[in-house]
């Protein structure tokens, strides 16, 4: 069951954004997220945005190759009404849901329409996401003739008792298979794990990770499980069929990831991600976490252009719906304030291993500065980091981020 | 007695009529006393009767004796179904003290589980007499109460006084009401008083002028005057309760009386506990509500206070714990305050080896350094039970430093224990445990006993190194060391993990005595945002960072006000389920 979209102000039904919104944007790179809302079945801790067949009710998947590509054309024409330069996409990401659920000719035109209607940078990397079970070399070949060059894996766990936990419907052995098919294709590679399902041991973890790690992958993202209100992991926590996450013990994880990823030759960009080299960081990413403006595509799909943030209607048919009556598909957006603004550069840039500048930030938030001192003494941020002007947390001050956003805040 | 006399129709009667307060009604018991008058006939003459209703609880104990010298005879009612409880026996006492003509009656015989003839039979051995001279009635269904009102007609006798000396009234109770200013009630004993007179409060000399003079029947009705042996009220315009001072005689200017009426002693305080609002801009309110409060309660003492835990508050003096209780719910009930209150704590006299002495009313003030000796006030206590728990509750007053006065046999199966107790072991929990160790049988009262030298030491508590003050108590050195276990444990329960590792220490003095900590919380991070939804984490910070706007700082350790609530309520269980509600 998808979470809810957050509370906001009534989107105008125009979609169009003013000058002042969206003043500065030539300055910012432009991205696009491209959401596909199903899934074959819903796994117990998911509370993304997807649907599976049923679910559905009277809307079909083969028309919804189509509702993407109308908001991709109203999304122009928004924009060139609102006076915004027109960019090409750095980069493209198909997320979900299960993108690779549909038909390689579907995710191909929508590709092209993205493509046809903006273009693409000439570096832009263009990823999609995709379960271990749906990858056929029949169907990834198509999908690197069309243009991505950047496959992400659900790889999840290493270990089959933690995958039955999380309700994944593919085996370990789904995953080797699958990585090798998108490799030889010539993919950029990312495998994505989830550390902290019920009952999963600190041994099993480690276990995922050296099967990870043995897979050479390009980037690897490490995400703490986090158990959403609503989902039935949560009532199955709640009504003690499931042990709770010990977070201390997911501290723990955490820890040892860092350790194996760095021994391995990856370096920690951002939080939850680590890559072979700064080339092979998602610059995807990367662009939600310095403030870039993005178009999110889809139902529930989250976008933010200047100081603006949207998001779409929840529901594939509500959403196909407005697009049908040349409407805005946006549930809500939200006005950022310049102190709301603000909060969120700190929020997000002290998440990267970039950090953020000291005096910047002092600039954001006064008297920030004054209490880096205490934040290095209690190991939270890097203090030769911070002696050369940069605030950049330290292994402890990752796992406690939120505590030293909230500091620096105050 | 309302319904039969006809002051109170059938349609609206209800249970507890004289119990004004929401909290009467719903305790079940009466705080203020109240006053009615009812007329009655006997053989063709149609008598007045004043009654007054008064509390029975022991902390209340001023407000009965104040009570009981504005009257001639005192009806001793008595649940058929309990029996005697400790605080009917210092009820009983204060109305023979005052020669007062005692009609002993049983209550609620309707009552399935009612044992009247035993009861009479306990009654009987009290006050003398034949336990058939013992009146049985019921509120409820009015079985008995036309014998009890004739029973006070032919027994009580007629009030003496001379309706031709000057005029002298008794101020027995003064209460704050916010459409008609104070409400001074008051007892004729010479002459009368008649509306729009100048009256003259003999203590303070002060003139006011009538404006309204009335009885209680029992809503308020004008008269042209009370005359002697009458009950009534008189409004005077006053909006300070502390101009009509209970004890004090009131008297008209024209033909002034000479001489007082002997009045009453002030209650003093013997429980104090700092009450603090649970948001800090509420202080002005808290100041206000008790401004307004102690106009109708002339026992209620405050000074304000400041507390690292707690912020801004007042320390409060209460009559005791039911007092305490009963004050910060109306003062949440009635002001919509929301209140944290210190553990009661009572006055100690500390004599510093300079021979320099110091009152003690809040622990955190108990002065260090080389202290000569310390007096604490004790209490003489009385306890009724059922001779099945007499073991149990000399194992309870044992462990409270209770030095036994004497036990005897009330009945064939009841049990009157006399104690002499520190009321300091009375204020924490006692009465509760003693309830519950009991099954709920014991009752209990006591009265002051002087002072008496303890062996005393102050336990502070440290976070972190910082002393919070609202947890500073006075103990008894055999017991300082269990105290300190008891406190850093639950602390270490209530108080969430910090950034870094946090000690609490109890310690006496210097000496450290029980030590826990608090292990760092080692992750405290989000790990993704869901599709761009930045929105959804930024709100997630904004809320955390408003609920730590709502923490109380010492030194670096963000403390939840939640958790100094909870690790002060004594019984942890019970005050959750009030807080609750």
């Amino acid at each position: 069951m998808a979470g809810p979209l957050p509370e906001g102000d009534k989107a105008p039904e125009n979609g169009m954004l003013s000058a002042s919104e969206t003043a500065g944007s030539e300055s910012r790179t432009f991205h696009a997220y491209v959401h596909i809302p199903f899934c074959k079945d819903i796994c117990g801790y998911c509370d993304f945005n997807t649907y599976t067949a049923t679910q559905l009710g009277s809307l079909k998947q083969s028309d919804y190759a189509a509702s993407l590509i109308s908001e991709i054309q109203f999304s122009a024409q928004v924009l060139e009404q609102s006076m915004v330069a027109p960019r090409k996409f750095s980069t493209v990401f198909f997320g979900g849901g299960t993108p690779s659920l549909l038909p390689a000719t579907d995710l191909t035109e929508i590709l092209n329409s993205l493509e046809q209607t903006f273009g693409f940078t000439d570096s832009a990397e263009i990823t999609t996401e995709a379960n271990p079970d749906t990858v056929t070399r029949e169907k990834f070949e198509a999908l690197r003739a069309a243009g991505f060059n950047r496959v992400s894996i659900g790889m999840q766990s290493g270990v089959q008792g933690v995958l039955d936990t999380l309700e994944r419907t593919h085996n370990p052995e789904n995953v080797s298979k699958a990585f090798e098919i998108v490799q030889e294709l010539g993919f950029g590679t990312s495998l994505d794990l989830i550390f902290g399902a019920p009952g999963e041991t600190l041994e099993q973890w480690c276990e995922s990770l050296e099967a990870a790690i043995s897979l050479r992958p390009d980037h690897l993202s490490a995400y703490s499980l986090i158990v959403e209100p609503g989902t039935k992991l949560a009532r199955q926590i709640k009504s003690g069929e499931l042990a709770d996450v010990d977070e201390d013990l997911q501290a723990e994880k955490y820890e040892l990831t860092e350790k194996l990823l760095v021994a391995a030759g990856y370096t920690w960009y951002e939080i939850s991600n680590w890559s072979k080299s700064e080339k092979l960081q998602s610059k995807h990413n990367l662009a939600y976490w310095m403030g870039q403006d993005w178009w999110g595509y889809g139902p529930g799909a989250h976008s933010h252009l200047g100081s603006v943030r949207w998001w779409n209607q929840k529901h594939p048919l509500s959403y196909s719906k407005k697009l049908e009556h040349s409407l805005s598909p946006a549930a809500g957006r939200e006005q950022l304030s310049e102190a709301t603004a603000k909060l969120e550069r700190v929020l997000l840039e002290s998440r990267t291993a970039t950090g953020m500048s000291i005096d910047e930030l002092e600039e954001l938030e006064h008297g920030a500065k004054s209490r880096i001192p205490q934040l290095i003494a209690d190991e939270l941020v890097d203090g030769a980091q911070a002696i050369k002007g940069r605030l950049v947390l330290s292994l402890k001050g990752r796992l406690l981020a939120d505590a030293v956003v909230r500091t620096l805040t105050n | 007695m309302l319904q039969l006399t006809g002051v109170v129709d059938d349609r609206s009667m209800r249970a507890q009529y004289l119990d004004r307060m929401d909290i009467e009604r719903e305790r079940g018991i009466t705080i203020k006393s109240q006053a009615v008058r009812m007329p009655w006939a006997v053989g063709g003459d149609v008598f007045a009767l004043n009654m007054i209703d008064t509390p029975g609880h022991v902390d209340f104990t001023y407000e009965v004796s104040r009570s009981l010298a504005a009257c001639e005879g005192a009806v001793l009612l008595v649940d058929a179904a309990q029996g005697i409880e400790a605080q009917t026996l210092a009820n009983l006492y204060l109305a023979m003290e005052n020669d007062l003509t005692i009609i002993p009656v049983l209550n609620k015989i309707d009552l399935p589980a009612a044992q009247p003839d035993k009861y009479a039979e306990e009654l009987a051995n009290l006050i003398g007499g034949d336990p058939a001279d013992c009146l049985r009635v019921s509120g409820k269904t009015g079985i008995g109460v036309g014998e009890l009102l004739d029973k006070i007609v032919a027994t009580v006798p007629a009030p003496q006084g001379d309706p031709k000396a000057p005029a002298r009234a008794m101020i027995f109770d003064s209460v704050y009401d916010s459409y008609r200013g104070v409400v001074t009630y008051v007892r004729m004993i010479d002459g009368s008083l008649s509306p729009r007179e100048k009256i003259q409060m003999m203590s303070t000399r002060a003139v006011h002028e009538l404006l309204e003079i009335g009885v209680s029947s029992p809503e308020p009705e004008a008269t042209q005057g009370l005359g002697v042996g009458e009950v009534g009220y008189l409004i005077t315009g006053v909006k300070d309760v502390r101009q009509s001072k209970v004890g004090d005689t009131v008297t008209t200017v024209n033909k002034p009386a000479t001489e007082a009426l002997v009045g009453y002693s002030e209650p003093l305080p013997m429980v104090f506990s700092g009450v603090y609002p649970i948001d800090g801009s509420d202080y002005p309110d808290l100041r206000e509500a008790l401004d307004k409060l102690k106009l109708s309660d002339a026992a209620l003492v405050y000074e304000p206070e400041t507390s690292v835990a707690l912020g801004f508050g007042f320390r409060c003096g209460f009559l005791g714990l039911l007092h305490l209780e009963i004050v910060t719910e109306r003062l949440e009930r009635e002001f919509g305050l929301e209140l944290i209150a210190t553990a009661p704590s009572v006055v100690y006299e500390v004599t510093l080896d300079d021979g320099k002495e110091v009152t003690v009313t809040n622990p955190s003030e108990f002065p260090g350094g080389k202290i000569r000796k310390v007096l604490e006030p004790m209490v003489r206590s009385t306890i009724l039970a059922p001779k099945d728990y007499v073991g149990t509750i000399m194992d309870l007053c044992q462990t409270r430093r209770g030095v036994m006065i004497d036990m005897q046999y009330l009945g064939e199966d009841r049990v009157q224990l006399r104690y002499t107790l520190p009321l300091a072991e009375i204020v924490f929990d006692f009465f509760d445990q003693l309830k519950s160790k009991t099954q709920g049988y014991a009752s209990l009262d006591y009265e002051e006993a002087g002072l008496a030298e303890g062996d005393l030491v102050k336990v502070d508590l440290l976070l972190q190194g910082e002393q919070v003050d609202a947890f500073s108590a006075i103990v008894h050195k055999d017991k300082a060391y269990a105290y300190g276990v008891m406190i850093t444990g639950k602390l270490r329960e209530l108080i969430p993990r910090q950034q870094f590792e946090v000690p609490i220490q109890a310690a006496i003095g210097a000496r450290i005595i029980a030590r826990e900590s608090i292990r760092a919380v080692r992750k405290d991070v989000l790990a993704k945002c869901y599709g761009g939804d930045i929105s959804r984490k930024r709100k997630l910070l904004e809320k955390q960072k408003e609920g730590k706007k709502r923490m109380k700082m010492v030194g670096r350790v963000e403390v939840p006000q939640e958790a100094f609530i909870a690790a002060l309520s004594s019984d942890g269980e019970k005050k959750g389920e009030k807080k609750a509600k």
